[in-house]
């Protein structure tokens, strides 16, 4: 390695290019001008600059989520690093590895108040998966590849590198390798062997068994997906996903009962509280699935498989733990399971699919259509028709909206689905559109929104349109937040507090404000041809979807209840929800 | 699913980097997740390695326990997690300097009980001792309650430091 004096703004590019990074997301400020400088002066690194640091976020996100690499982000010291925190808190959430490089104040200025200053270390501490604060720039380099090194291995996550404005300036040696060993963090890849053969034992010997996959499946690689599909088929077991797992396993498939959890299919949560046999690989047994845990999947023996071991026995108690990278266990799995030539119980598994078959009859996902207004569900399903065959990425917003394409889109492919489950923040789909659409360039790029959702980061339409991003912004238009209004129905009387989208833009206008294209549909009958129109606009399109206002979303876990006292539809009662229930998210 | 409910009281012995703010981060974790400090010490153990020890003692039920021990294992410059009370049998020891003030009797019995703790006096006036006691936490705890009737007038305690037992590295 040829030792080279640079800057560190050069060695931050440097380093970037040597991690193979070719997109960064980012906003200039005061404090990390010198990188600024470094970036109009090289032709490697592609910049995309946002409107807002937390778009930048989102979009490195949906950039990560839809390729499997890393995201890159760049904000100033002060407003821009605190501006990035929502982002980052998403990311750790949802184990999405994204490297956050955030300016700072000169050293001797640092804990001084200077002039946008923040204590980013402090801040970003406890939402990220570690954070370094840069004192010089002989460390510098090696900080960077250690940074992608633990964002991107184990359990994915965000990291921060602080970098002072001086250390920017400072010259320092650039004689490290991207490819380091690290010293304590060193993540377990290969699950035991004996648990693994336990666990295929239990599956072969299942009655009833189900396959509860997350979106460790997704984080693992193309690899892992195919390996569960492989296994799933072989099986021919039932399989259900959560929310950050769609499109691990196609949805097209027989054996596929859709997502499973607070607004899952009637089937896949009534299989998972029956079932003797729960598969866990890549999924985390979240509330939204659980529901009540002294009522979850009460008869079953519970394996899982998981990357990060502080998941393992942390919200219900499993039979047999597995640390490990699902490809490297579903791998394990299908060795041991073809070397035994393990047959399951044809019989028992006949019945338990007539058990299902008969839950699938109950089309927990129907509803009912008219010829005036427009079902949110119907634009989704419609929309799926008509972009059946494309290469298609879909982002979503929060609430109502999200359930319904989780419900209603459906996914053959992994990284094609990038939502905002464990944190749920509201604006992040439009930036994390822009992410995605800059990674496919030539892909359809659809974020399905709520109108109250799309205006938290409307503004980054103008990044869509300055970089001639062809992103499809779908509202479904129903001038509630819909998912709290639903709740304040069933909860509290209907009493609407604040729910109600005040002060609506005009979308249409606005999109064409921004200078992209907006398309109206309000009957039914608009619905097709609006949908058709909005696919082949080149460019940046806002689509106002005016939806039915009162339409809730079912089925629906109420909160507190367990996971198979599932409500179906509006219960002229009213449902009641327990004392214990209301305190819950 | 019955959970066993008890609540149970652990040593924890944690190897990490000698890094700026890795204290912070450990702290973070235990009020983050809610998780209970009784006491915590931490020094560099190493300074050819830049290791630092934390050694921290919580409460919770078994699977709390767990929990925190995955957790702290999963930070990144965290080198070794030890549960001291189920993996080794080790040694405790705490220090704590007492401040007692009296006269007369009580300045008397005083010193005469801190003869039986094995404690030393490090500070004395007319009126006044410091005694510096070294021991198990209970013993800490049980010499405090003593002087407490006596004038006691300040605590001030390190918290447990724990080592394993026999020749192993921990």
């Amino acid at each position: 390695m040829a030792a080279q004096e640079l800057t560190g703004a050069e060695i931050v590019i440097k380093a970037l290019v040597d991690q193979g990074v070719d997109t960064i997301f980012g906003y200039p400020g005061g404090a990390v001008l010198p990188i600024y400088d470094a970036l109009f002066q090289q032709n490697k690194i592609r910049h995309i600059l946002v409107r807002h640091e937390q778009g930048a976020v989102h979009a490195a996100e949906g950039y990560a989520r839809s390729t499997g690499k890393p995201g890159v982000v760049l904000v100033t010291s002060g407003p821009g690093a605190t501006n990035a925190v929502t982002g980052l808190t998403d990311a750790l959430m949802d184990s999405i590895p994204i490297v956050c490089l955030t300016g700072q104040v000169a050293t001797h200025l640092i804990g001084s108040d200077a002039f946008q200053e923040a204590d980013t270390v402090g801040i970003t501490r406890h939402c990220t998966k570690h954070n370094w604060l840069v004192k010089s720039a002989p460390e510098l380099a090696r900080v960077m590849h250690e940074a992608f090194y633990v964002a991107t291995h184990g359990r994915p996550g965000p990291v921060v590198i602080d970098i002072p404005k001086d250390v920017q300036f400072e010259k320092a040696e650039y004689a490290v390798s991207p490819h380091i060993t690290h010293r304590t963090y060193r993540p377990r890849m290969k699950g035991d062997i004996d648990k693994i053969r336990e666990a295929v034992d239990l599956i072969a010997n299942a009655k009833k068994p189900m396959f509860y996959t997350g979106g460790g499946v997704i984080n693992s690689g193309t690899v892992a997906s195919q390996l569960l599909r492989e296994f799933v088929r072989l099986t021919g077991y039932p399989i259900t996903s959560t929310l950050m797992g769609l499109g691990a396993y196609p949805a097209s498939d027989k054996q596929w009962l859709g997502m499973l959890g607070m607004h899952g299919t009637y089937e896949a949560n009534n299989a998972m509280h029956d079932c003797d046999v729960l598969i866990n690989i890549g999924a985390r047994f979240d509330d939204r699935v659980t529901g009540r845990l002294d009522a979850f999947s009460p008869h079953s023996k519970k394996i899982h498989v998981d990357i990060d071991a502080s998941s393992i026995n942390k919200n219900v108690r499993v039979d047999v733990g597995i640390i490990g990278d699902c490809a490297h266990v579903l791998e394990d799995m299908l060795r041991i399971w073809k070397s035994k030539a393990r047959r399951p119980d044809k019989a028992a598994l006949a019945d338990w699919w007539k058990q299902i078959e008969i839950w699938r009859d109950r089309k927990s996902l129907s509803y009912k259509t008219n010829d005036e207004v427009i079902k949110p569900q119907q634009a989704i399903q419609r929309l799926y028709e008509l972009t059946k065959g494309r290469e298609v990425y879909v982002t979503t917003e929060v609430g109502q909206h999200q359930m319904w394409a989780a419900q209603h889109f459906h996914f053959d492919e992994p990284n094609r689905w990038m939502t905002s489950g464990g944190l749920g923040t509201m604006g992040y789909g439009m930036p994390a559109a822009i992410g995605a659409q800059i990674a496919h360039p030539d892909a359809l790029v659809v974020d399905i929104a709520g109108e109250a959702s799309i205006l938290m980061n409307m503004q980054e339409l103008s990044t869509a349109v300055q970089f001639m991003l062809p992103v499809k912004i779908f509202i479904l238009n129903n001038e509630y937040m819909g998912m709290v209004r639903q709740w304040q129905q069933l909860l509290h009387e209907g009493r609407y507090s604040h729910s109600y989208s005040d002060s609506l833009p005009d979308f249409v206008k606005l999109a064409e404000a921004y200078g992209a294209t907006g398309i109206r549909a309000e009957k039914p009958s608009e619905l097709d041809a609006a949908i058709k129109k909005m696919i082949e606009t080149p460019g940046p399109v806002m689509f106002d979807c005016r939806v039915d206002q009162l339409e809730n979303c079912y089925p629906m876990i109420p909160s507190g209840a367990a996971h198979n006292e599932m409500i179906l539809g509006d219960d002229p009662d009213g449902a009641s929800v327990s004392e214990e229930g209301k305190m819950l998210v | 699913m019955k959970k066993d409910e008890t609540i149970e009281r652990h040593t924890i012995s944690v190897l990490v980097d000698n890094e700026a703010g890795v204290l912070a981060r450990v702290i973070g974790l235990f009020s983050g997740r809610g998780y209970n400090i009784e006491s915590l010490t931490v020094a560099e153990v190493d300074q050819a390695e830049h290791t630092s020890r934390i050694t921290v003692v919580t409460s919770g039920t078994p699977m709390v326990i767990e929990q925190i021990k995955a957790q702290l294992d999963r930070l990144v410059p965290v080198h070794r997690v030890m549960d001291l009370t189920v993996e080794a049998k080790a040694v405790e020891r705490e220090m704590a300097l007492v401040k007692v003030a009296g006269t007369g009797e009580k300045r008397v019995e005083a010193l005469r009980l801190s003869d039986a703790f094995r404690a030393r006096v490090i500070d004395t006036t007319h009126s006044s001792f410091i005694f510096e006691v070294t021991g198990a936490p209970d013993k800490i705890d049980a010499f405090i309650g003593l002087m407490r009737p006596l004038g006691l007038v300040d605590v001030s305690r390190t918290g447990v430091v724990a080592i394993a037992r026999g020749p192993e590295a921990m």
